[in-house]
């Protein structure tokens, strides 16, 4: 091979890299412009105001779930019940408020508290029984809300809550809707909340090398029991969302959401392996999942067919992560 | 071209670099059968990066591979196995619950008849005796379970296994650096075996002694290009050390002697995992105290007490006359205690965040204002007066952990402790795996840490590393100290007999 010809092999080489360095950084916002781009193509109706605020409304039950399974993924940990827990903590809301009739503020108070405090159980069972992976204790749990959420009311839904409850999930503030301008003041909130704070960057060192996190002296059952904690918490949150969209608690509600919130924080570009992702990636993670079901919706495909799209959506996004894995562990 | 055909292996301007970084800039390695070939660098220096090329892990840039004379593309690690290039790792490719025969033949199982057939368990198992006892191994090890064996059996296993492939060169990466020293011995007399056998040795060490002892030729790589190949016998170790770090090294050991002052630190009955008997220790003002003693006899156990890494036991620590309560490493940090420690990347570093990031993590409470956010600010501007000051390389604070060298690794975890503003440091192997140039500034940190009025114990298996920069020397076996000599009075035998119990 001549000098010239090596030269030019080598700076294609460059090039190529320099491109995939990019890719990596900013590959889940290229995927969602890349998707909005052939959707607009393909259906007249999909970049419209009104169908733009219809995904924005869409996604931000998951949004709400993505954030707080944010948190136990960067501890490389899991959260399988938060589905569960929005039934659950919905269908609490419903018996103090509709059934027992009481203050509208006092049932939104036990929706978020009855997230948080199995969240909190979470945490509990997690550090203080030493259940050997968040996997099963979640499992556990997830079942127990579940169970719970059909044993109050005997498997019956809950209708006619107040105004001030549905509020979140229903109001719009000009055309956009108020659940997904609480999902961009939570993003904020949760952004400066893990790169500004010491219990946030202490959730990224857990996730990161236990070992050396508890050597620094990082109290890890401290701070798994707060992550767990926020994750239920937010189950509640999205619920408090959800009841506002369709006016009732039903105990069968959330059922594999947790799955979607999950796919969103993989799809993301956090690692399961701990440690690494970021609210942003999250968040455009739970864009990317709304605005497929949305656009396919648009065209009329099947919700059978729409599943099997995500699921080949997250397969090639957790590929192009361990592209770049394998990338940065060889430079 | 052809290479020339004596030689078993031969590389030529080697070539590679990653993204814009040059790692080798024209390597020339040539082997000779039987014999023992050692490359000696600085972390850092390519010899890594030269080992996976010639293993097949990465592709080389330019340059040629010969292999017994014939041009040779090395694709891929199963390319170089066919050769009968053979690699042992510092970390094994062992799996614990099989035995060791098992081990031995693990994915390339023997069959009695066609691919389907059943596993020819007769036939392995004598392969590996056959192998095990040219090491000089008794043979019943062949139906051992390999996660009963120590380090240094389960290396031999590995050697053993690539004897059973034909391997005409087995690489040797550190392989003494976890070793007790019985088995450093076991594993010399192996080599020893392996040349008469007409087997060559790539041989890569920091250890000087252990170079002269076993070495034939040694190629000395610095920043990528190959600086000579010369006989060990006749050259000097201190020549080696000049051409590994391009300068002349002032002294080994910069040892700077401090008047002695009141005492700082004080452990009373200490119970350690383990052990027999509690532990009981003092350390000085203006001494660097240094603990020896053989792999396994206690004393990253006595340091993980101290610093209540492990449940706590019994026993009183004080520091300045007053006792400071440890239940947790929280509270060690807290009551000025730093640990650095033996396993930097598992214990010491988060490989995937950036520099400020672990320099700054035993301490966020310095960072953290009154609206309870960190000052990034602040952050950034701390990690940047360690690089400066520690000279790590490259000085970028956002690089990833992972992304530098051994010692530049080591001096981040040694950061992260200064910024804790700790008085007592507590140094477990701190120049582990590190190279020459490195390891002078750690010794030169250490006498830093001694004049500013810090409490300095140095936990070494490298003895002349504990006779050339402590003041006094504490031997642990069993969990117990079984000598506490004045520097002036401890002599390699007197250490050895202390830790052996000899």
């Amino acid at each position: 091979m001549s000098q010239v010809a090596v030269q030019t092999k080598n700076e294609a080489v460059e090039k190529n890299r320099a491109f995939k360095r990019i890719i990596s950084k900013f590959g889940p916002l290229i995927g969602l412009i890349l998707l909005t781009a052939v959707l607009t193509i393909l259906s007249p109706k999909f970049l419209t105001i009104n169908n733009v605020m219809n995904i924005a409304r869409q996604s931000s039950i998951n949004a709400l779930l993505a954030i707080g399974m944010l948190l136990p993924i960067l501890t490389a940990g899991i959260d399988l019940s938060v589905g569960s827990l929005l039934a659950l903590s919905i269908m609490m809301m419903g018996i103090v408020t509709v059934n027992m009739g009481m203050h509208p503020l006092l049932g939104i108070l036990v929706c978020l508290s009855v997230g948080a405090a199995f969240g909190w159980l979470n945490g509990i069972l997690l550090t203080k029984l030493r259940l050997p992976h968040p996997f099963i204790s979640t499992l556990g749990t997830m079942n127990i809300a579940r169970g719970i959420a059909l044993i109050v009311t005997g498997a019956a839904p809950i209708a006619g809550f107040p105004y001030m409850i549905q509020f979140l999930g229903r109001e719009f503030v000009g055309p956009i809707p108020v659940s997904f301008l609480l999902v961009i003041v939570v993003y904020v909130f949760f952004h400066i909340f893990l790169t500004r704070t010491q219990t946030g960057r202490y959730i990224y060192a857990i996730g990161g090398n236990p070992e050396a996190a508890r050597l620094s002296g990082i109290n890890i059952d401290r701070v798994l029991i707060i992550v767990y904690t926020i994750s239920g918490f937010m189950a509640g949150l999205a619920g408090l969302v959800m009841v506002g969209r369709v006016n009732s608690a039903f105990p069968l509600a959330g059922l594999s959401y947790e799955l979607d919130a999950i796919a969103a924080v993989i799809i993301g570009g956090a690692s399961f392996l701990g440690g690494v992702g970021t609210v942003w990636g999250t968040l455009i993670g739970a864009l990317i999942i709304a605005v497929l079901r949305n656009g396919l919706n648009l065209l009329n495909v099947s919700a059978d067919f729409q599943m099997t799209v995500i699921g080949a959506v997250i397969i090639a996004a957790v590929f192009v992560d361990v592209l770049r894995q394998r990338k940065s562990k060889k430079a | 071209m052809v290479g020339h055909a004596e030689n078993l292996l031969e590389m030529k301007g080697i070539k590679k670099s990653f993204n814009q970084n040059h790692v080798l800039k024209g390597i020339d390695l040539d082997i000779k059968a039987g014999e023992v070939h050692v490359l000696l660098g600085e972390n850092g220096a390519g010899k890594s990066t030269l080992i996976k090329i010639l293993t097949g892990a990465y592709q080389k840039d330019a340059g040629e591979i010969y292999w017994e004379g014939r041009a040779v593309h090395l694709q891929t690690p199963a390319d170089a196995m066919r050769l009968g290039i053979a690699t042992i790792y510092q970390e094994l490719n062992v799996i614990p619950q099989l035995k060791v025969y098992e081990n031995i033949f693990l994915g390339r199982e023997l069959k009695r008849g066609g691919k389907m057939s059943m596993l020819d368990h007769k036939t392995m198992r004598e392969e590996a005796k056959r192998c095990l006892e040219m090491l000089g191994q008794s043979p019943d090890l062949a139906d051992m379970q390999l996660g009963k064996l120590g380090m240094g059996q389960q290396q031999l296993v590995e050697i053993a296994k690539a004897l059973t492939l034909d391997a005409k060169l087995i690489i040797m990466d550190e392989p003494t650096s976890s070793l007790s020293v019985q088995e450093v011995h076991q594993l010399y007399k192996c080599v020893e075996q392996l040349k008469e056998k007409g087997i060559a040795i790539l041989f890569i060490s920091h250890k000087l002694e252990e170079i002269k002892r076993l070495g034939d030729r040694i190629t000395i790589l610095r920043d990528g290009f190959k600086i000579e190949t010369l006989p060990v016998k006749t050259t000097d170790t201190d020549d080696w050390i000049e051409l590994m770090v391009g300068r002349s090294l002032d002294e080994k050991f910069p040892k700077q002697t401090f008047t002695l002052g009141r005492e700082g630190f004080r452990v009373e009955n200490l119970e350690v995992a383990g052990a027999s008997e509690p532990v009981s220790f003092r350390v000085r003002y203006g001494e660097i105290v240094g603990i020896s003693g053989l792999v396994g006899a206690g004393r990253t156990e006595l340091a993980r007490a101290i610093f209540g890494a492990d449940p706590r036991r019994n026993g009183k620590i004080f520091i300045d006359g007053k006792e400071v309560k440890i239940k947790s490493p929280r509270d060690a940090i807290d009551a000025g205690i730093a640990f650095i420690t033996e396993d930097r990347k598992g214990e010491g570093l988060l490989l995937d965040q950036k520099l400020d990031f672990n320099i700054t993590m035993a301490n966020m409470k310095k960072f953290t204002k009154k609206s309870r956010l960190i000052n990034l600010n602040e952050i950034r501007e701390e990690a940047k007066r360690f690089i400066r000051e520690l000279k790590i390389r490259p000085d970028h604070i956002e690089l990833k952990a992972r992304n530098l060298s051994g010692g530049n690794q080591q001096k981040v975890v040694i950061a992260k402790w200064l910024c804790t503003k700790a008085k007592v440091f507590i140094f477990d192997e701190p120049t582990r795996g590190i190279d020459v140039g490195a390891k002078v500034e750690v010794y030169r940190l250490m006498n830093q840490l001694v004049e500013n009025g810090a409490i300095v114990i140095m936990i070494s298996s490298e003895l002349p590393e504990i006779l050339g920069m402590c003041d006094r020397v504490l031997v642990m076996r069993e969990g117990r100290i079984t000598a506490d000599l004045p520097i002036k009075e401890a002599t390699q035998e007197r250490i050895m007999k202390a830790a052996t119990g000899g």
